[in-house]
């Protein structure tokens, strides 16, 4: 579904990817560990099309697509999730509005009409069952006031909403006191299947103890230095990284 | 140059580069006067449209007002020297006699309207909307006159109203925007064409939405026209006034006067979405756009709520304002500003509390792009006898871009010390990252500075009436699609 191949990216001038190698296939969840500053976010960033970061070589294909070569609004209608390590809030937007929008981009993109409005009010509503978020969340404006807990849980109500083939989690657990970790968990979990895949970009253990993951990989210095099954986390969270730094340094 | 600024440079161009949808000029036979301004212009006006002796007098004294009076400059408006004598001053689609029913009206004419979305056809009642349709400067139709007067209101054009109810326009005209207020509200008096009068009776709910059109249509011509709305003791009016012109590389002078005067326990609510031709995106052409508007609160407890939705001209120039006399009277200011490519805003508003426990609210909300400068200006008075007065005002800018200015330029001056007097003001910018959010969630970015400026708007245009309001969200949209940096 995803392959990443030699991608090299910088930001301003500097280099952070120096030839990541990710393959991803449907069914399938991904763990990326790293130490800070090994490029964990950058990666995420230019999977979903953020241009601040240059991809100096390289390329990103997805579902046979040359990804780089589509704006971010249509990698997210070909299926492509974000879930953001800091969500934005946008005043005055309605979530209701904001998802309205956004799902009649998705159902335009691939060739439906858009929902009507009760049809989407009744998907509004199964949705924030299946992830159990607040319902008052939703009646306010996109992320503004919000907890850092209630922004991530509206992050996986969104991509409930969007149903994604391919979602990336940008530490997603950041910020989550234990009970909302168990919420945006299972939300994940609820929403797998075997057609999507997840990412999830964590510097903890602890979440994995929740999503568990087919593949753990660690990115250090902008590479992929190790993959494992998820035994790795465990080792990680026990041993730290000083083990597996020692072996690049 | 980055990838992105290349983007937005191209979505900049795509949406500068739309037609302005009301740019078409009707082929119609004009009855025009010589460009100019002097007595003779005056009089010459007066004599077109067989006026009273007294009418005639009125503007005279204010020609004559006006010749004393400078062009104002305080504004922060950079405006190259108006050439007044390059003005025609009068011009009317020929052959206007007495309208009596639709089918005398020019069929070029209806079509224009029909163009425009104002249908005058009163056959068509599914809008619910009495339309006063001025053109150039003369009132070519007035609908739903008769159903109207069954109740006892008034609604006609202004050249009518001063042969029909000469004792209301001499009790009213002036009233509350003399000749002598400023340089344009004495030009508008000695030259005005034409324009809407409306009275609502004692106790009468004007039972649908009261409506001008105004449209600009010949060359070289300024409008000049006056509304004049009078509500009498426990009436209420919805009033809304909208505004086109033509595509024309050079500046047309628009200078208006609103008057409204409201008595005890009345109200009215005035909302506007003004759409002149603002100029291309290079600043050429647009409309100049001078207007006084302001309303008194005579009686008791009466009300006044201006709406406004400014997203035309090539300059801005207007501060609806209300005159708090009675107790308890309440004056509301709701205002969206839009300023894109080189078109320049000074709007705001004055509420002068003078009867005890008045209130007033000031929502502004100032949107600038491109180069255009966008200014708010405002003053809350509060004389001595205002005793327990509020007023709350809030001034919002928002930036797109970095090219662009926002300023506010808020005045107080409060002579009693039981009113409390507040004052808000915010400056935001639609961030890239509040862009690459709804991007990321399959939003366009012209989509998301539509969804995020409607939002910020919204507080305004939940005022207005529902006709309006679509069509206000869609010519905000159009204003400022893709102009984010």
């Amino acid at each position: 579904m995803l392959k990443i191949e030699n991608l090299h990216a910088s930001i301003n001038g500097k280099e952070i990817l120096k030839g990541v190698n990710l393959e991803i296939n449907p069914g399938e969840v991904h763990a990326i560990m790293g130490p800070n500053g090994a490029g964990k976010s950058t990666l995420s960033s230019i999977i979903a099309g953020k241009e601040i970061y240059e991809v100096t070589a390289g390329k990103i294909t997805f579902d046979g697509i040359n990804l780089l070569e589509l704006a971010p609004e249509e990698r997210a209608c070909a299926g492509v999730f974000m879930g953001f390590q800091y969500p934005i809030e946008i005043p005055g937007v309605s979530m209701v509005n904001f998802m309205r929008t956004a799902v009649n981009e998705h159902r335009k993109y691939r060739g439906q009409e858009p929902l009507l409005a009760a049809d989407f009010l009744k998907l509004m509503r199964d949705k924030k069952a299946l992830v159990e978020i607040d319902s008052k969340l939703t009646n306010r404006s996109v992320n503004e006031g919000f907890s850092g807990g209630e922004k991530k849980k509206n992050e996986i109500f969104q991509m409930a909403m969007l149903e994604p083939k391919l979602a990336v989690l940008d530490e997603t657990d950041s910020g989550l006191d234990i009970d909302a970790l168990r919420i945006v968990a299972n939300g994940v979990n609820k929403l797998k299947t075997k057609d999507n895949a997840t990412i999830v970009i964590t510097h903890y253990q602890r979440l994995l103890d929740y999503i568990v993951p087919d593949f753990v990989h660690v990115l250090y210095q902008g590479k992929i230095v190790k993959t494992a099954g998820k035994e790795l986390a465990l080792e990680l969270e026990d041993k730290g990284y000083d083990w597996i730094k020692k072996q690049f340094d | 140059m980055s990838n992105k600024e290349k983007d937005q440079e191209q979505i900049l161009r795509d949406v500068t580069q739309t037609d302005y949808k009301y740019g078409f000029v009707t082929d119609i036979e004009n009855d025009m006067i010589p460009k100019g301004l002097s007595e003779e212009t005056v009089r010459l006006i007066s004599a077109k449209k067989n006026e009273p002796e007294w009418m005639l007098e009125f503007r005279l004294k204010a020609y004559q007002q006006f010749l004393k009076m400078e062009m104002p400059k305080w504004a922060h408006l950079n405006i190259p020297e108006i050439d007044l004598q390059e003005v025609i001053y009068y011009s009317a689609p020929k052959e206007k006699k007495e309208v009596k029913s639709l089918d005398e009206v020019d069929p070029e004419l209806l079509a224009t309207f029909e163009k425009l979305g104002i249908s005058l056809d009163e056959q068509k009642r599914l809008s619910g909307i009495a339309v006063d349709a001025v053109i150039d400067s003369v009132s070519v139709k007035t609908t739903f006159k008769e159903t109207l007067g069954e109740m006892g209101i008034i609604f006609c054009s202004f050249s009518e109203a001063i042969k029909d109810h000469p004792d209301l326009i001499k009790k009213y005209l002036g009233a509350v925007v003399p000749p002598s207020d400023n340089y344009f509200a004495a030009l508008n008096s000695a030259v005005f064409s034409d324009g809407s009068f409306c009275y609502i009776p004692k106790g009468v709910r004007c039972p649908m939405e009261l409506s001008t059109y105004f449209r600009i249509n010949a060359a070289n011509t300024g409008q000049f026209e006056r509304t004049l709305i009078v509500a009498d003791d426990e009436s209420y009016v919805s009033y809304l006034e909208g505004c086109t012109a033509p595509q024309r590389d050079e500046n047309q002078l628009h200078a208006a006067i609103v008057e409204i005067i409201v008595e005890k326990e009345a109200e009215v609510k005035y909302s506007t979405v003004q759409n002149w031709y603002p100029g291309d995106k290079n600043g050429v052409g647009g409309i100049y756009n001078f207007v006084t508007k302001r309303g008194i609160c005579r009686g008791e407890s009466s009300k006044i709520s201006w709406t406004q939705v400014e997203t035309g001209s090539a300059v801005t120039w207007k501060y609806p304002s209300c005159i708090l006399k009675g107790d308890n009277s309440v004056g509301e200011f709701y205002s969206v500003a839009v300023t894109n490519n080189h078109q320049q805003a000074d709007t705001g508003s004055k509420m002068i509390h003078i009867g005890k426990n008045s209130k007033s609210t000031i929502i502004s909300k100032g949107i600038s792009a491109g180069f255009s400068q966008n200014s708010y200006r405002g003053l809350v008075k509060v004389l001595k006898g205002a005793k327990e007065s509020r007023n709350y005002s809030q001034c919002d800018s928002l930036l797109l871009g970095d090219k662009c200015g926002a300023h506010t330029f808020p005045y107080l001056e409060v002579d009693n010390r039981s009113a409390i007097v507040e004052h808000e003001a915010t400056t935001s910018k639609i961030s890239e990252d509040q862009i690459f959010y709804c991007n990321q969630r399959g939003i366009k970015t012209e989509d998301a500075i539509g969804l995020i400026v409607n939002g910020y708007a919204k507080e305004v245009l939940n005022k207005l009436p529902m006709e309006f309001a679509v069509e206000a969200q869609k010519l905000l949209q159009v204003s400022l699609e893709g102009s984010v940096g």
